[in-house]
């Protein structure tokens, strides 16, 4: 294996944001996400949205999959999209959320800047599909 | 575009600095520019290496390690080593879950990285990625592995101190250490020690270093467990000059952690002042080139089999017994030896 070889692998974070404890969902995506040969930092729970930038600059990550199911994405999603322009890094990051949205909620979030939002029962396989045709081309 | 990232890196912004991490991880077009590029930079890190068996606790340790030096101004660069799943190339990174301690705090930068099945290209990826935290002018910058296996272990040979951390409990742990990661500890820290057992594993590493330093206070006269530990427990002159300092701490409540990062100060002090240092980065830089050019050499010579049509049907032919192994090498070399003693002689 040569020093110039390319060894490009897709890179997410899967992040879980203020006092939501469900979590099922983000183990569920982390472990598809690695059977699908990404390479996925799980954030942990109770995380602050200036974790979840810090997180998503310096991992360098393509996605970012926010998971939430407490209903706070109105003003949770905002403050972390608001972090990562304020690096530079919302251009080139896929970002993704799930969870429990209702369906209103969906337009203004992909207003924001989210690519796409996958709810209860969304195939794990398209998530995966999506994620591939998606993952930001950043030469 | 590279030349807009190196400056970008070293004047301080992020973004840039995790970008060249990727390019470097991924080996990306320009990457060997950006990291020549950076060389001239670096030198200014204090380099830490920590590691240990699978959950001794060096996630938790080098975050409160972070939040320490923070607290003294001090700026901090993490790189976390995980070794990824082997089948599909996939792998959850799961270090930055213990980063509780520097919430937002840019100046604590902490980067995942995985094996990416290929141990022997990690070791160069994380010399580099080093590199770019040092040129981008972290103070201290740490490296967090799993002491599994000779390639974690050359990883964080490159450090210039490097801690070992020991859990209470088996005596599997123990073995372990014997399997040639006491060899490169310079500092030891016997973590979770609030758990039972902590005692005896500080007892068990201290006749171990003993035994390994050949023990002069046994010619001295016996002094009892008590009576040897104190010597231990300093940095104290043997023929190294250097008897690794056994630290106890307790990672999730901050406990000894002032005293762990007194001991790898001491270290620290101890090999620039003894001109160690500059030793250690000589064969560093050695290893790098040696690395350097293997896996240049051997990436030319993949081309080389490639342009010839795959290394399968010399396979073939060996099968055959029409050739043999050596017989393919020199094929295949020949013209590239003859090539270089050609240039040499003009
Ligand atoms: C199990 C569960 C719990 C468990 C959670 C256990 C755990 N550790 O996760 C417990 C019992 C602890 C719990 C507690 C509560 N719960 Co509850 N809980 C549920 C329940 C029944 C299922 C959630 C689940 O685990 N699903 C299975 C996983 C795999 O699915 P998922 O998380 O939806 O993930 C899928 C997709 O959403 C998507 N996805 C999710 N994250 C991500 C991320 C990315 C990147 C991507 C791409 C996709 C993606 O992909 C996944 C796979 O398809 C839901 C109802 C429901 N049917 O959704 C309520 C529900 C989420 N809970 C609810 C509530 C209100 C609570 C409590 C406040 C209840 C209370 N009053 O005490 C507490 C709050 C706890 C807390 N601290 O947050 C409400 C939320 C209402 C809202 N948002 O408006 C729900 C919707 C029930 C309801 N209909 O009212 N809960
Ligand atoms: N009791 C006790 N638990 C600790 C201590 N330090 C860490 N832990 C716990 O040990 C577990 C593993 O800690 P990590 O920091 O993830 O360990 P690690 O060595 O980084 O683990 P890997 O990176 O997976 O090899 C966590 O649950 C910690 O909270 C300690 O001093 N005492
Ligand atoms: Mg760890």
């Amino acid at each position: 294996m040569g020093a110039d070889q390319e060894q490009r692998t897709v890179r997410c974070l899967v992040a879980k944001v203020g006092l939501d404890g469900h979590d099922r969902g983000a183990h569920v995506i982390s472990r598809a996400f690695r059977d699908a040969g990404f390479e996925v930092i799980y954030s942990g729970l109770h995380r602050a949205p200036e974790e979840i930038v810090q997180a998503t600059v310096q991992e360098d990550v393509d996605v970012l999959g926010i998971s939430i199911l407490s209903g706070a994405h109105d003003t949770l999603v905002p403050k972390i999209i608001d972090g990562l322009e304020e690096y530079d890094a919302s251009g080139d990051t896929l970002v993704l959320v799930g969870g429990i949205i209702p369906d209103e909620d969906e337009e203004q979030l992909k207003e924001l800047g989210v690519a796409e939002v996958f709810g209860p029962g969304a195939p794990m396989q398209e998530m995966i599909d999506f994620v591939r045709e998606n993952v930001p081309d950043r030469r | 575009m590279t030349d807009d990232l190196v400056e970008e890196l070293l004047t301080g912004k992020h973004r840039a600095l995790a970008r060249v991490i990727t390019k470097i991880e991924n080996r990306q077009p320009g990457y060997r520019e950006i990291v020549s590029r950076l060389h001239e930079h670096t030198g200014t890190a204090d380099v830490i290496g920590i590691t240990g068996s699978p959950g001794a606790g060096k996630s938790t340790l080098v975050d409160k390690m972070a939040a320490t030096y923070r607290e003294r101004g001090l700026t901090v660069g993490v790189i976390a080593i995980d070794p990824s799943s082997p089948f599909t190339g996939g792998a959850v990174l799961g270090d930055r879950i213990r980063m509780g301690s520097n919430v937002g705090d840019m100046d604590v930068f902490f980067r995942s990285m995985s094996a990416r099945g290929s141990l022997g290209g990690l070791s160069t990826a994380t010399t580099d990625a080093v590199k770019a935290l040092d040129a981008f002018g972290k103070d201290k910058v740490i490296i967090e592995t799993v002491g599994a296996g000779q390639n974690e272990i050359d990883i964080v040979k490159m450090a210039d101190t490097v801690a070992v951390l020991v859990p209470p409990g088996s005596g599997d742990d123990v073995q372990m250490l014997k399997a040639g990661i006491l060899e490169i500890a310079d500092v030891f820290a016997v973590n979770k020690a609030d758990l039972t057992g902590a005692d005896r594993t500080v007892q068990e590493l201290r006749e171990m270093i003993q035994y390994r330093q050949g023990d002069v206070s046994v010619d001295a006269g016996h002094h009892g467990p008590g009576a040897g530990m104190e010597d231990l427990d300093k940095p104290g002159e043997d023929a190294d000059g250097w008897l690794p300092p056994i630290v106890e701490t307790v990672a999730n409540r901050d406990e000894g952690v002032d005293e762990f990062l007194e001991a790898l100060a001491d270290h620290r002090e101890y090999i620039v002042s003894a001109g160690r240092l500059a030793e250690r980065e000589r064969t560093r830089h050695r290893e790098e080139i040696r690395t350097l050019l293997r896996e240049d050499m051997s990436e030319l010579l993949e081309e080389e089999i490639d342009h010839r049509g795959g290394l399968d049907r010399y396979v073939e032919r060996v099968r055959e017994r029409e050739t043999d192994p050596y017989a393919v090498s020199d094929e295949l070399l020949g013209p590239l030896a003859e090539c270089v003693r050609r240039t040499r002689e003009e």
